[in-house]
């Protein structure tokens, strides 16, 4: 396991280790550890995410949770930038809200999600962002990859045509369990996930099976075998108990 | 009041959708005093009107004929509403666009096909190859309505739920946009 | 090493140069070796040794002579002439003709803009030294600006006279230099480290392979004073594997700099240590992003993070890190020795210094110049570049590589510099200039470039793994002719998302071949679409091609 301790301070955080700084328009207060996405949870302001989850590192990659900031030109996502003292986030302007719709419709486009016949059905979370963000339909030509399913593993199943490539079962994988079994192959629009070196799941020698891979994906992506269509209903109460257990700090997103 | 024209119809689908629409149940009878269904599968008309105010046009494209159909029908539509899953997002029917339609049809009619039982035509199963003579030929790809015609309403759903597509025509014929947020989505 | 020695080498260096009557200079930098010049040199060497004149006639590799069209190139040092296209089979009456006059169908002349207009900094010592030869480029004041930095600047004053000199980041940002390497010396920490970017991807591009063939030493040594500068004592050269003789070269520099102890404990007998490692490249064009680079070189996967915080406060092992490009540490030794007030004379009020590009394309002389920033870019094209082959008229000219844009015609009169790029929607980039005429089809360029980012997205992010598929996906269709009205609506929207929301860079500028060709080449668009056929007459025959 990585240690993850610093002794190195950030300078962008605020000596004074509390501040307040306002989000649409309300004023909050937060600890200089806490990012955007966290103070605006803790105040009832929804942003919406779908590589974050809370219990492991941050990648502020899938580019849902942007937000403008008053005096930066550019959209920062909430889930990596830490407020400064006096800071003002808007977090739903239309704009704002226009791009993650589009993002999210590309992730649509981008592999083959059927909702109609998926395990994930009903209990979703790219289904739930759309139903959020108010996605109808999607307005790109959609891209109909080739991609296989890998069912050798005894318990799992890896459906490649529901991954969002969230990276979430790799950082669960790496940073929690230890094993390291997931990780990323290729570049660009031919990434995917994989399990060893590009090997069968079912004959990995480092997987340990217990499961969490399965319990943080958001799709239907990664699921138990045997559950039928709508039947496979995540369970992620394990993840915050673990992160506290092993003292792990939230910043190691800077790698 | 003069009753709305209403058309539906079913591309690529399984019409699942329109057993939706027939669970409105009870509420067809109200429907039925504002609305006059004038071509589909429901209804003994099967020539297109020229002029119709709302179709609902269930599945998605992927035959010639689907597409000869399509743009038919959206220019004799005041109206269109891509129905269901299939016709937004082509769902199941776009399953098969990962493979070749000649490795699709292969598979469904040659290699599937019971090999004991003689073809009509005398050929043996299991040999040969599917040509489209009189069935329309099938797109190399399935895709959702609205990348050949421009649609006026998305109603997701595999099948969108009854109450959805009462609210929807409920909506549309008091001459209101209808807002779907939080009454469908998709795999509903 | 001290700063006596250093002149006493120079001296000897000198001297024995001019024991030779003659000296010629074979180009040996990566252009003129692919067309022969490396059997060249040998067999001039071995006619002057049998004809008995190896103490009357010096023969040389040197770096990129520029005009890298005209390879091999030969250079006479002492008669100031210079030889192009030249063979084996010319070897004899090139030695005949030492002394009197040259052989006239091999000259090249040297009286033209190309040559004359060019202010040679970065590249003062290309094609002049022997780049696998330490001695040469301290016969050429090599490595005085570090003993002078050591020996009579504290680390304060050498920013301050990088920060005087105006110097912005060459790699394609245009950062100034000098609050760059501000934030790094004031970053906390005993551990800080020193990159240089020698990834280069941009096609086109070979500003930087070029000075690391030619004059690595003048990398070693920015590289080294920025190490004193900013508190640093260990340096990385992160240079692509597709260069194999920059690294060689690079890596025989760094060895010979550390024999003569200009390099790694006790620099000039001062307590100011420093070493530089090489690391090589992956192929991976996001990798010449900073944070990526990072990750590269800690054994990760190059991809890139958010910022902030920045590489300067976080960098290599969460180590304030400095990063910079080749040509900007190639600006630093002049600047030393001549101090900033001398660069910041050169070019435009808020371009200063010179600028290396890469000439490429439908341009007569295609190869490497390096002019004054505010050069109008006619004076690039017609002059130095000597025009359009076969009369053909000019179309665009494309700056900045896969994140740059197209610059039409009318604007050839405009000066080039980050500004007056800027405002015409394309980037200084890192320096390929790549010159395009009527028969280019800009609706294929954008498609091109598109390609190049689609196959280069690290897929991290879901704008830019997406977003350049779809865009090439369009650009395909319209080049093929089956484009429809629509689709450019759906081009700008998809421009608009990548540029504010994607997560780097790459992402960010990527739409920028496409924004551009949009708002000055609309009518190619349309006639793809509308007339189902290519104005430019290209892309017919490309697919016909295929």
């Amino acid at each position: 396991m990585k240690d993850h301790s610093r002794t190195n301070v950030r300078s962008d955080l605020n000596p004074s280790r509390l501040l307040t700084f306002r989000i649409d328009d309300r004023d909050v207060s937060a600890h200089e550890n806490e990012s955007i996405l966290t103070v605006a949870r803790q105040n009832g302001i929804t942003i919406p995410t779908l590589c974050h989850l809370d219990g492991l590192s941050e990648r502020g990659a899938c580019r849902l949770c942007i937000v403008e900031i008053k005096g930066i030109n550019k959209l920062l996502p909430a889930c990596v930038t830490f407020p400064r003292q006096d800071m003002e986030v808007i977090t739903a302007s239309e704009r704002v809200v226009g791009y993650r719709k589009k993002i999210l419709e590309l992730l649509f486009t981008e592999r083959n999600h059927v909702c109609a016949v998926c395990v994930s059905n009903g209990h979703c979370e790219l289904q739930n962002l759309a139903v959020e963000l108010g996605v109808s339909h999607v307005r790109y030509p959609y891209l109909y990859p080739h991609l296989a399913v890998d069912a050798s593993h005894s318990r799992f199943s890896v459906d490649h045509n529901r991954c969002v490539l969230c990276l979430r079962c790799v950082r669960v994988c790496d940073e929690i369990e230890g094993a390291h079994t997931w990780d990323i192959m290729g570049r660009g629009i031919t990434s995917q996930v994989i399990t060893d070196l590009n090997q069968p799941w079912g004959s990995s020698e480092t997987c340990t099976g217990c499961g969490k891979c399965v319990q943080v994906c958001p799709t239907g992506a990664l699921s138990e075998k045997g559950k039928s269509v709508a039947e496979m209903i995540k369970r992620r109460q394990f993840l915050p108990y673990l992160q506290m257990m092993r003292g792990r700090q939230d910043t190691s997103w800077t790698k | 009041m003069d009753k709305i024209a209403l058309a539906t119809t079913w591309l690529d689908s399984c019409s699942g959708c329109h057993m939706s629409l027939l669970d409105i149940d009870e509420a067809l009878i109200g429907l039925a005093a504002q609305v006059e269904i004038l071509f589909g599968p429901l209804v003994d008309n099967k020539i297109f009107p020229d002029h119709v105010d709302v179709t609902l046009v269930e599945g998605a494209v992927g035959s010639e004929a689907d597409k000869k159909n399509i743009l038919m029908i959206r220019e004799r539509s005041r109206i269109l509403v891509s129905f269901g899953d299939c016709a937004v997002t082509a769902n199941v029917p776009g399953m098969r666009n990962r493979h070749a339609v000649a490795d699709v049809l292969a598979r469904a009619y040659i290699e599937n096909a019971d090999p004991a039982a003689p073809l009509s035509c005398g050929a043996q199963a299991g040999k040969g190859s599917i040509e489209f003579q009189v069935v329309p030929a099938l797109c190399s790809k399935v895709r959702p309505v609205h990348e050949f015609v421009p649609v006026d309403v998305f109603l997701p759903g595999c099948p969108p739920p009854p109450e959805a597509i009462l609210y929807l025509l409920s909506e549309l014929l008091a001459g209101r946009s209808p807002d779907m947020s939080g009454k469908t989505r998709f795999g509903a | 090493m001290n700063i006596e020695d250093l002149h006493q080498i120079a001296r000897m260096e000198q001297t024995q140069r001019e024991g030779f009557q003659h000296r010629i200079n074979v180009c040996v930098a990566a252009g003129c070796l692919s067309c022969g010049s490396g059997q060249l040199k040998e067999a001039l060497e071995k006619e002057v040794s049998r004809r008995g004149l190896d103490n009357w006639c010096k023969v040389k590799g040197v770096g990129c002579l520029g005009l890298c069209t005209a390879g091999p190139l030969v250079s006479l040092e002492t008669a100031g002439t210079y030889y192009q296209s030249v063979k084996i089979s010319d070897v004899s009456d090139i030695l005949e003709a030492l002394g009197g006059k040259p052989v006239s169908r091999l000259v090249c002349p040297v009286d033209t803009a190309f040559f004359q207009r060019q202010v040679r900094i970065v590249s003062e010592n290309c094609g002049r030294i022997d780049p696998e030869r330490i001695e040469e480029y301290m016969a050429e004041s090599g490595y005085e600006g570090l003993s002078l930095a050591l020996s009579q600047m504290s680390p304060q004053e050498v920013i301050e006279e990088v920060s005087r000199s105006g110097l912005r980041g060459r790699g394609g940002a245009g950062f100034p230099t000098g609050l760059k390497w501000t934030a790094v010396s004031k970053a906390a920490g005993p551990t800080k480290f020193i990159v240089c970017n020698a990834d280069e991807g941009d096609p086109g591009a070979f500003m930087d392979r070029s000075v690391l063939e030619s004059d690595p030493h003048r990398v070693i040594e920015g590289m080294t004073v920025a190490g004193y500068a900013t508190g640093a004592s260990q340096g990385f050269i992160y240079v692509r594997a597709e260069y194999p003789l920059a690294v060689k070269r690079v890596r025989l520099a760094l060895s010979q700099a550390e024999h003569m102890g200009v390099l790694g404990n006790n620099i000039f007998n001062t307590s100011f240590n420093f070493t530089i490692k090489v690391r090589l490249g992956a192929g991976a064009f996001v990798c010449g992003e900073e944070t990526a680079l990072i990750a590269s070189i800690e054994g990760r996967m190059g991809r890139p993070r958010p910022r902030p915080p920045f590489p300067a406060e976080f960098g290599l092992w969460e180590h304030p890190t400095l990063i910079n490009n080749v040509e900007t540490f190639a600006n630093i030794p002049p600047i030393i020795r001549k101090g900033g007030r001398w660069f910041a004379g050169i070019g435009t009020e808020k371009s200063k210094g010179t600028k290396v590009f890469a000439l490429a394309g439908k341009i007569i002389n295609t190869g490497l110049i390096e002019v004054p920033m505010g050069t109008p870019l006619r004076d690039i094209v017609y002059d130095i570049g000597g025009g359009i082959p076969q009369g053909k008229r000019l179309k665009a000219v494309q700056t900045g590589g896969p994140s740059g844009g197209c610059i039409p015609e009318r604007f050839l009169d405009m000066p080039v510099d980050y500004e007056s790029l800027a405002k015409v929607g394309s980037i200084m980039g890192s320096g390929g200039m790549i010159v395009m005429d009527e028969t280019s089809c800009m609706v294929d360029v954008a498609r091109f470039f598109m390609e190049f980012c689609k196959s280069e997205s690290c897929g991290k992010c879901a704008p830019c793994r997406v977003g350049t598929r779809q865009i090439y996906d369009i650009l395909s269709k319209i080049t093929a002719n089956q484009g429809s009205p629509e689709d450019l609506a759906m081009l700008e929207d998809l421009c608009d998302l990548m540029k504010s929301t994607s997560l780097c860079g790459l992402g960010q500028s990527s739409p920028n071949p496409v924004l551009t060709t949009l708002q000055y080449f609309r009518e190619e668009y349309l006639s793809h679409i509308h007339d189902k056929n290519c104005l430019a007459g290209a892309c017919k025959s490309l697919r016909e091609a295929k």
